[in-house]
């Protein structure tokens, strides 16, 4: 069976003067999949995702959600058509507390909720995050873990279509690691559609369905996790020659 | 609507505050009344400044273009139109001015925009006199009504209520809460879904909107406008100053600047008068330097030090 992607991607390109740092890169992604866009350190990933939510425009190529374009369009309307996503870097709103900071994806997002609705859902997204209890903690005091669930919180308070996750595994320890990669599983379980840029093979393996790899702005490869991992461009790209 | 307790009881204090300055042109008619009046005129155009600067940390230095528009709205057809109709023009005029400069530059960064406004308000002041000589022979033009100074009074009053009560309800609404999304992070009110530049423009055009009425108010009281006064520069410049002293984190933070500011300068003003400028130069330098958040701010400041100690205290007893 064959169902029609989420997301296609088709030949897109981003350049920064000369540089070009996305180069004619195409993927889909299904309804209810997992897919993982690794590769090695600058190989461009962020940026895919920078152009995926409409952070960077296309400098050509397409992108379609549910078969319509969204290249090109601003951050926001791209948001309330149901991309969400984390950063790289976590971003909390710290004078709002953590209730504030997940409404505050339930608010303009793809479902536009208000008020009550608005806040209970926050609530049971808090709980499911595994921040129960600590709707009104002020957000800067929290713990990396915390603050990163609260990202994940927000991201899932628009009932996204599709969930990016830009390195949302980096710098957690080891027992943390072991929680974040449950939660992600869960919610693929849940059918969410999600494309995660990662890192943490360990995550990568456990959790995805395909992935995809790019260096130096080009895809190399593509396919379930286990074969793509073995192939020798992809070995090449991430330790040199001499392993391959 | 449901208010909670703590909001009927700051809306019934205010009600009070209201009520009770409105007494005022009982007890005086003369000095008191007419700094009153001063005082009233400031406390409007700083919280209506603050409406838009508060949140969003732009500083807007196009009062002067907003009011202007509003004081010539009201000299330019004071002899066709009924009063009220003017007030209603200044308002729509002065906010799509707003909506025209937002939509210009608040897609750019602050610092281009505290020039953009500057520049702004000298063009208009010199267009409008360049207007005036090439199509009228006048310099300035008579504003007769038979408003007193109490009426002027009363209807700046009525105006800084009403600023009030539209900022609080843009703080319950979508439109305040996707403002304080942006003012903490514009990446992640852009990616939640939040229309950044429309919010601002729109908050833009309902602060210009009250100037230019406030401009429209005290037109009557000019009796003979011309640009340098309408448009006076001084008025962006102390605007400024006094919602910066009493701080722009909460609304009523300018009225704490607003009302020792004027009284103070009225002073300097009848004292020494031909040092005034000097006195506000260095009355900014040393706000900002000093007091950047205000002293509202300074007051919050002390009272999370206040309540720290308290629980430091409360818990070195339960151990």
């Amino acid at each position: 069976m064959t169902a029609a992607p989420i997301l296609s991607v088709n030949r897109a390109q981003k350049k920064f003067g000369g540089l070009i740092a996305v180069n004619d890169v195409s993927f889909d992604v299904k309804q209810g999949e997992l897919l993982g866009l690794i590769g090695p350190n600058g190989s461009g990933k962020t940026t895919m995702l920078n152009l995926i939510s409409g952070a960077l425009k296309p400098t050509a190529g397409e992108i379609a959600l549910g078969g319509k374009a969204i290249s090109g369009l601003a951050a926001h309307h791209i948001a309330r058509r149901g991309v969400s996503r984390t950063f790289q870097l976590v971003r909390v709103l710290p004078s709002l507390d953590a209730e504030g900071n997940v409404m505050a994806g339930a608010v303009f997002g793809h479902r536009r909720l208000w008020g009550e609705e608005a806040r209970e859902l926050a609530h049971r997204l808090l709980e499911r995050v595994g921040l129960a209890g600590k709707a009104h903690a002020p957000v800067a005091a929290m713990t990396y873990i915390d603050q990163k669930r609260l990202e994940l919180a927000r991201a899932l308070a628009s009932d996204p279509r599709l969930l990016l996750l830009d390195e949302w595994l980096a710098g957690l320890n080891p027992s943390e690691l072991k929680i974040g990669i449950s939660l992600i599983d869960e919610l693929r379980h849940e059918g969410r559609t999600i494309i995660m840029v990662e890192h943490v093979m360990d995550a990568i393996r456990t959790l995805c369905d395909r992935c995809v790899v790019m260096s130096s702005g080009v895809k190399i490869a593509e396919g379930g996790v286990a074969e793509t991992l073995s192939d020798s461009e992809v070995i090449r790209a991430y330790l040199g020659d001499d392993d391959a | 609507m449901n208010l909670t307790s703590h909001e009927i009881r700051i809306g019934l204090a205010g009600a009070a505050v209201a009520a009770l300055a409105a007494t005022l042109p009982l007890f005086d008619q003369g000095y008191y009344l007419s700094i009153s009046v001063n005082i009233m005129l400031y406390a409007a155009l700083c919280t209506a400044w603050t409406l838009f600067s508060g949140p969003t940390h732009y500083i807007s230095l196009a009062t002067a273009a907003f009011f202007g528009l509003g004081t010539y709205s009201v000299g330019l057809w004071i002899n066709h139109l009924p009063y009220p109709v003017l007030v209603g023009i200044a308002a729509l005029v002065s906010a799509s001015l707003a909506g025209l400069v937002g939509a210009a530059t608040l897609r750019l960064s602050g610092v281009y925009f505290v020039i953009f406004t500057l520049g702004l308000a000298e063009l208009v002041r010199q267009l409008v006199t360049w207007a005036q000589a090439k199509f009228t022979t006048r310099m300035g033009l008579y504003v007769f009504t038979d408003m007193t100074e109490e009426h002027i009074y009363w209807m700046l009053l009525a105006l800084t209520v009403a600023v009030f009560i539209t900022g609080w309800a843009i703080n319950r609404s979508r439109l305040g809460f996707a403002m304080q999304v942006i003012g903490n992070d514009e990446t992640v009110a852009k990616h939640v879904g939040i229309d950044t530049a429309r919010a601002k423009i729109v908050l833009f055009m309902v602060s210009g909107a009250f100037i230019g009425i406030a401009g429209a108010i005290s037109a009557p009281r000019y009796a003979y406008i011309e640009p340098p006064s309408a448009f006076n520069p001084m008025i962006s410049f102390l605007v400024v100053i006094m919602a910066l002293l009493g701080g722009t984190k909460r609304l009523w933070g300018p009225l704490v600047g607003v009302v020792p500011f004027t009284i103070v300068m009225d002073i300097v003003s009848a004292r020494f008068p031909n040092h005034t400028s000097i006195v506000i130069g260095l009355a900014f330098l040393a706000i900002v330097y000093f007091i950047p958040n205000g002293v509202t701010g300074l007051i919050e400041q002390a009272r999370a030090k206040w309540q720290a100690r308290q629980t430091a205290v409360g818990e070195e007893k339960a151990a």
